[in-house]
């Protein structure tokens, strides 16, 4: 090994001062350079969702992937509406501030950096455990004063059967979580609801809570 | 000195090949919750060739593909015109939840790409794709496939085996949730091109009504797939 020779000590100092950017960046506690508006409207006829929670996160984890087994945080978020296990007291989560009904929008802000991807869950109330939702989309792309509109779909996070009886299903005064997994147990874009008025005589729902893809649509703004 | 040349030779041979070529990972997901994907045929071919197109009738290549799940005949049509096919990557039935990753190396006048197999339990129904342009610039990009109707056989929702081209029927459901002496929703078709999907009915009585597909189990909406094609 000649590791003295002119070649290979370029080759180390160049390593050597990547290494240091990366760790400078590392260290930098402005993480939060970057932020965003976050407008969501929901486009269904009768779901109200839940309080919609924003995330903007790393590579390194996934609030929810199709094919995947949904968390305990989003199956919580899916079964009951109830988006705290979804949501931390960071800048890089944001809730909204209550039901959004149908027809109506609202605007959550978050922080992050252009490595983060956003992702965005709500319940769809009259639902077993529909979702609306976007899965880690990159923003990166998305320079200052720019926007990007997309559309959202609704999920079925798979871990409860999908009754649409009244004792189960939140909007129609039934119950929420549960600890149970009766159901598929991975998340898959929702087969719809069915409704009384469609032959599902033990169903509590009606033609009017019926849906289709998409059922949201997103505006993202990076404000800085 | 010869030797180096010829070498050299080989070697700028390498570097044409490798610029005429795309070198593309993909990966496949099936979003339903219980409709299964009969074996893939994924194809790249160039802009004149289709192995299905929205609005227009379907080859009797595609009616096998759509009926039964043969991709056999597409296969043999697109290679017939030049096309690189993956036939069957997952190997198998692919299930609802379930992913396949592959690769495919396109030449470059194979610069469309396009992707079909059969949804079961349904009686022409497909998961389609039809020519999308391939991305140049290196990167991962993503896009979300749709439920086809053949348009060749009355969606009469009967599970009795028939696979066959113009046999009326569906031939399983490889999820085992279906019922069974359904008397059929319906004997027509009223479009006859390739279409959108309008979904399966399906009733809730597992030994008789009009369906042995299961309402609760047996529905979907779009989209019915995922398709990430990283450019490397």
């Amino acid at each position: 090994m000649k590791l003295n020779s002119p070649f290979t000590r370029i080759k180390l100092t160049t390593l050597g001062l990547l290494l240091t950017t990366v760790m400078i960046q590392g260290c930098n506690d402005d993480m939060m350079d970057h932020e965003y508006s976050v407008k969501v409207t929901n486009l269904t006829n009768n779901q109200a969702f839940s309080p919609i929670a924003g995330v903007l996160h790393d590579d390194s984890h996934k609030i929810f992937a199709l094919g995947d087994m949904a968390s305990v945080a989003l199956e919580t978020l899916a079964e009951s509406g109830d988006n705290s296990g979804i949501i931390d007291d960071t800048d890089n989560t944001a809730s909204g501030s209550g039901l959004l009904t149908p027809g109506s929008s609202e605007t959550i802000m978050l922080k992050g950096d252009e490595k983060f991807k956003l992702s965005l869950l709500a319940m769809l109330v009259n639902t077993n455990d529909g979702f609306v939702g976007l899965e880690s989309v990159d923003l990166g792309d998305l320079k200052k004063n720019e926007s990007l509109m997309l559309h959202a779909k609704v999920y079925d996070a798979g871990t409860e059967n999908n009754s649409e009886a009244a004792a189960d299903v939140p909007g129609q005064s039934g119950e929420g979580f549960n600890v149970a997994r009766d159901d598929r147990d991975f998340v898959s874009i929702h087969p719809g609801v069915i409704s009384q008025d469609d032959g599902y005589s033990s169903s509590a729902l009606d033609a009017s809570h019926r849906f289709d893809n998409p059922a949201a649509k997103v505006v993202i703004t990076r404000i800085k | 000195m010869k030797k180096l040349l010829s070498t050299m030779v080989a070697l700028s041979a390498l570097g044409a090949s490798q610029v005429m070529a795309q070198d593309l990972s993909l990966k496949v997901t099936n979003l339903s919750s219980a409709i299964y994907f009969t074996p893939l045929l994924v194809a790249a071919h160039d802009g004149n060739n289709h192995l299905f197109m929205e609005g227009a009738a379907a080859s009797t290549s595609l009616q096998a593909m759509a009926e039964g799940g043969d991709f056999s005949g597409l296969s043999t049509d697109i290679q017939a015109i030049g096309g690189e096919v993956v036939e069957n990557p997952a190997g198998d039935l692919l299930a609802p939840g379930g992913s396949t990753s592959f690769t495919l190396m396109t030449s470059k006048t194979n610069d469309r790409l396009s992707l079909t197999a059969m949804l079961l339990p349904t009686n022409d129904g497909f998961v389609g794709l039809d020519s999308l342009e391939l991305p140049k610039k290196k990167g991962t990009y993503t896009y979300y496939l749709n439920a086809y109707d053949a348009g060749t056989e009355a969606n009469n929702e009967v599970i009795n085996g028939g696979g066959a081209p113009g046999v009326l029927g569906i031939p399983a459901d490889p999820g085992g949730n279906a019922g069974s002496d359904g008397t059929g929703i319906t004997s027509t078709t009223e479009n006859s091109m390739i279409h959108i999907h309008r979904g399966n009915i399906g009733d809730m009585d597992a030994t008789g009504g009009v369906s042995d597909l299961n309402s609760t189990v047996h529905r979907w909406l779009n989209p019915v797939a995922k398709l990430v094609i990283t450019v490397n």
